[in-house]
């Protein structure tokens, strides 16, 4: 059952040839087997989960079920749950139980009815390229459990990869769904900043943070990714504009399809193995009628630098909540106000984050605020004017994911300059809050590589499309880790 | 207080005023005051991990509105910030409040002192939230946070230091507290502490010296504790310069008890505040069309209420000031006017005479009087269309005070009617002057203040009731021989 589409899954529980009890049983099981080696679960929610699987067969048998019913989905543990501890991958809310549902939970199992299966495990608040720096411990990238599955959303891809969920949530403020679903053979989209609502996603840095999917084709991400867009009152920067039938959208020929390569994007610093990929799926639309041309996005290597100020300066605000006055960790030593918050979030943070929060609070100084934060808002506006002059030319932007394939547990965690590197090819979109996705592209030395595609805003209808034409020629996506 | 000669003080004052909003600036959680602690903290109001803040239009409208009725600039597009602090009773860690581009900017408000009138400038007035409140007594060694109050929707009002003595800083403290609470957009209440204020002081040596270093004394929350605050500030001050001291750039406390302010915290230990835009709110946007639909919203404002009552009513502009101090008071008047049909200036007189007289005896406010407008124009009619007399009014308000009824019901019940007929009124002075023969030769000889003598005794005769005007004519009459 864990290899078969969400549409197969779908008509399985139509047509009664299994139960979502039977369903998730079988999920459940294969998770208490097999995570134990790759620790992408931090709370499996058994109970939760039979509970909404029968929930699901009551709807599937009086026929009020929709595509989504009963099919089980686990979540980045991101993403508030109500009565669910929400850690964040941190120390910090190692005991948070959250008493509310994010948006988007409440989206996809209240009204879709899809079956929590638990919270996944991922970078301590999402600040990470390689799952090592959650509270949690590393999760093991299933195609070699030597490797890091990327981050922040390693928990995601892990068990999506291995089987031990048909799909999952995942968040991608600056690479954090596109990295791992290209370490790990999997289709992640981010769709545009504003199209899923951010109400209950614990935030990181919240002008780049959105909300996606991980999955394990096009069409089973294009599923999950409709049924959690859309406007949200709660969230001041949804965008109110009705969502594009994703799925409807997937058949249409790509002839003509105009595709850019950024030039900037294939210059030096790929690996070979990568570089010989991504030109095969260039090849590949080619030979589906797309037209390629180079083009330029002069200011996208100034992305990191940029990044590197705006996120830290936001994030050092939205993590200025845990305090330990009102809940998550609280420092047993503290004497003193003062030591109260300086040991309960000395305790409670972990070194990536402590780095990032110095970062941020620096940049926003008095007397350095102009230099850092002001002059990285305007390479921003710089950057998101590169790509709307772009899509004046091009439909879609095509570019390799990460530089290499997944690397070793531990290779860069001594260097954070190296580490941060990682999302260089990945930082632009979620500055300009374009759409973008990362699909596989084949295999490195048995590891899996992915590339990019990056839409103009709300663009998402025809992204996904391109990626279905592709997958359609191509079966790399449908290569599974041995031993899953 | 005189500040001694060859010293001029410089105050700036920041006030920070609760809106009247139902709900909270970014969320739906109540604002009402007093109830239980943390029963009005939503996971907003919490802070709770994953939550966003959604703007409540209600507050920017009650902004504009302050921000027209002062003459400001409403920006066309403002910008909500984070400023970054950590303590218990501020959930988030920054409060959320305006930094570059706040809403109003460049208005101002004229006061009176002494009869001279001087226009005070206002840099600007933001939005904000208020921070919820920390408890150090009852709870041993340990401090209660109550979040209730946090999130509700506050103005804070920046002037410019153009004050320069307590009554000034006074003046203009109860000159934006009428228009605040005229407006609608806030209750006024400063015990509890929705109109609160920070003075900025500052002394030089005359006015054309540079301006000297300046303290902020914060939350002074009654008129008489900010002249006290800005008096004792003043005095230290000059008495420290004076003895070869310098003033330090810090923030001070008033103390109630005392009088006396003492330094919280000097600016080496200020905070950072690392202001910037908060990226989870879009730039608000304020229309000319959002204006005038505001615009035309907005009660007459306390200036134009008082021009208006001196031209339509004739009023004085002592009168006048009075009755419209508050909105209250002069709907009351402006329906004692309508429904009595009496004179203008003797409504008045009514009102700001034995009403407010009454009113401040029992400590009473406008809204809590036990005479209504339409009683009190019951009875300024009767006035009017001669029933009574003025004097005997006087007894019939009584009466009304102590609840007896309407003045018609009292005029009745005691047989008050004035004595309008002439023939009554003259045969009982008739009765009069024959039964004092020795005070009619006695006026009839020259003297004239026994007039007063036979007024007194016709009164008698007639209980009171007796019009006045036709008593005393008839009696000079009759006197004259």
């Amino acid at each position: 059952m864990h290899t078969l589409s969400l549409n197969e899954l779908a008509a399985g529980l139509k047509a009664r040839k299994f139960s979502s009890r039977e369903l998730t049983q079988h999920y459940l099981g294969r998770i208490a087997e097999r995570d134990g080696a790759l620790n992408s679960y931090v709370t499996v929610t058994p109970e939760i989960a039979l509970a909404q699987a029968d929930a699901a067969d009551a709807r599937l048998a009086r026929g009020e079920a929709g595509l989504l019913t009963g099919i089980p989905l686990a979540q980045k543990d991101i993403f508030c749950t109500e009565g669910v501890r929400t850690a964040c991958g941190s120390k910090m809310l190692d005991k948070f139980i959250a008493p509310y549902d994010a948006t988007i939970v409440k989206k996809l199992h209240a009204e879709a009815g899809m079956v929590l299966l638990g919270k996944l495990n991922m970078d301590e608040f999402a600040m990470g390229s390689s799952n090592e720096t959650s509270w949690y411990g590393p999760v093991k990238n299933p195609w070699d459990l030597s490797r890091v599955p990327g981050g922040s959303s390693g928990g995601s891809v892990a068990c999506v990869a291995a089987g031990l969920a048909p799909v999952a949530t995942a968040t991608d403020t600056g690479g954090s769904i596109r990295q791992p679903a290209a370490f790990t053979n999997l289709t992640g989209i981010k769709p545009t900043y504003g199209r899923v609502s951010r109400y209950g996603m614990i935030a990181f840095a919240s002008s780049l943070d959105q909300a996606g999917v991980v999955a394990r084709s096009t069409e089973d991400a294009a599923l999950v990714l409709q049924a959690m867009s859309g406007f949200d009152a709660l969230d001041s920067t949804s965008i109110e504009r009705p969502v594009d039938d994703l799925v409807g959208g997937l058949g249409a020929s790509i002839k003509g399809l105009k595709i850019g390569l950024p030039k900037e994007y294939f210059a030096a610093g790929m690996a070979p193995g990568v570089r010989a990929r991504v030109e095969e799926a260039i090849a590949q639309l080619q030979a589906l009628g797309a037209e390629v041309r180079e083009i330029s996005l002069p200011n996208a290597p100034l992305s990191v630098p940029t990044y590197y100020v705006v996120a830290p300066a936001e994030a050092s605000s939205n993590l200025a909540r845990f305090d330990g006055v009102r809940y998550g960790h609280r420092s047993a030593e503290a004497r003193t106000l003062e030591e109260l918050y300086k040991k309960s979030r000395g305790e409670g943070f972990g070194a990536e984050v402590q780095r990032r929060i110095m970062i941020g609070t620096y940049v926003l100084s008095h007397g350095y605020y102009d230099a850092y934060y002001l002059q990285a808002q305007k390479v921003r506006k710089l950057i998101y004017e590169d790509f709307k002059r772009a899509y004046e030319t091009v439909d879609v932007i095509l570019a390799p994911t990460t530089t290499g394939t997944a690397f070793k547990f531990g290779e860069n965690s001594d260097d954070p300059v190296a580490m941060y590197l990682n999302d260089i090819y990945t930082i632009a979109a979620n500055l300009a809050g374009i759409p973008a996705m990362s699909l596989p592209c084949g295999f490195s030395e048995g590891l899996p590589v992915g590339f990019q595609l990056m839409g103009n805003y709300f663009d998402e209808g025809r992204l996904l499309n391109v990626a279905h034409q592709y997958q359609l020629a191509t079966d790399f996506h449908r290569a599974t880790p041995k031993g899953f | 207080m005189t500040i001694p000669a060859g010293w001029e003080a410089v105050i700036g004052l920041e006030v920070h005023c609760q809106l009247l909003t139902k709900t909270k600036i970014f969320s739906g959680a109540s604002t009402t005051y007093g109830a239980e602690p943390n029963t009005q903290a939503d996971a907003v109001t919490l802070g709770l991990p994953g939550v966003l803040p959604v703007l409540n239009r209600e507050a920017v409208t009650f902004a504009v509105k302050f921000g027209l009725s002062v003459d400001a600039k409403i920006a066309e597009t403002c910008v909500f910030a984070r400023k970054h602090y950590f303590y218990p009773d501020l959930p988030k860690g920054y409060q959320i409040s305006q930094y570059e581009l706040p809403i109003v900017e460049h208005g101002h408000l004229d006061i009176e002192v002494d009869g001279v009138s001087k226009r005070i400038g206002i840099t600007r007035a933001h939005l904000e939230e208020d921070a919820g409140k920390s408890l150090h007594e009852a709870f041993h060694g340990a401090t209660g946070i109550d979040l209730n109050r946090a999130g509700t929707p506050l103005i804070e009002i920046v002037s410019e230091p153009d004050i320069r003595n307590s009554a000034e800083a006074v003046a203009y403290l109860k000159k934006l507290h009428q228009l605040v609470v005229a407006l609608g957009v806030c209750d006024g209440n400063m015990q509890e502490g929705s109109f609160r204020c920070d003075a900025n002081v500052s002394v030089r040596r005359g006015p054309d010296a540079p301006f000297g270093t300046r303290t902020e004394t914060k939350n002074i929350n009654s008129f008489r504790y900010v002249q006290q605050a800005i008096d004792y500030e003043i005095e230290r001050q000059i008495e420290v310069i004076e003895s070869g001291g310098k003033i330090n750039q810090e923030t001070r406390l008033f103390n109630p008890d005392t009088g006396e302010t003492r330094a919280m915290r000097s600016k080496e230990n200020a905070n950072d505040y690392r202001y910037f835009p908060d990226p989870d709110l879009l730039p608000v946007v304020v229309t000319e069309a959002d204006k005038e639909r505001i615009r035309a919203s907005m009660p007459e404002l306390p200036a134009a209420k008082k021009a208006r009552f001196e031209s339509q009513y004739g009023l004085s502009a002592y009168d006048a000031n009075l009755l419209t101090s508050e909105t209250a008071l002069a709907d009351y008047y402006e329906t004692v006017v309508k429904a009595s049909g009496a004179e203008a200036k003797t409504c008045a007189n009514w009102v700001t005479g034995d009403l407010l007289a009454s009113l401040n005896k029992s400590g009473k406010s406008i809204e809590e009087s036990p005479i209504s407008a339409t009683q009190l124009a019951g009875l300024v009619a009767r006035i009017a269309d001669k029933t009574i007399s003025g004097k005997i009014a006087k007894d019939v308000f009584e009466a009304m005070l102590a609840g007896e009824g309407d003045a018609d019901a009292i005029i009745k019940a005691k047989g008050l009617v004035q004595i309008t007929d002439e023939g009554a009124i003259a045969s009982a002075i008739d009765a009069i002057i024959a039964a004092n023969p020795q005070q009619l030769a006695d006026y009839r000889a020259g003297k004239d203040k026994l007039f007063g003598f036979f007024v007194g005794q016709a009164m008698k005769a007639t209980q009171g009731k007796a019009n006045p005007e036709a008593l005393n004519r008839i009696l000079k009459e009759k006197l004259a021989g």
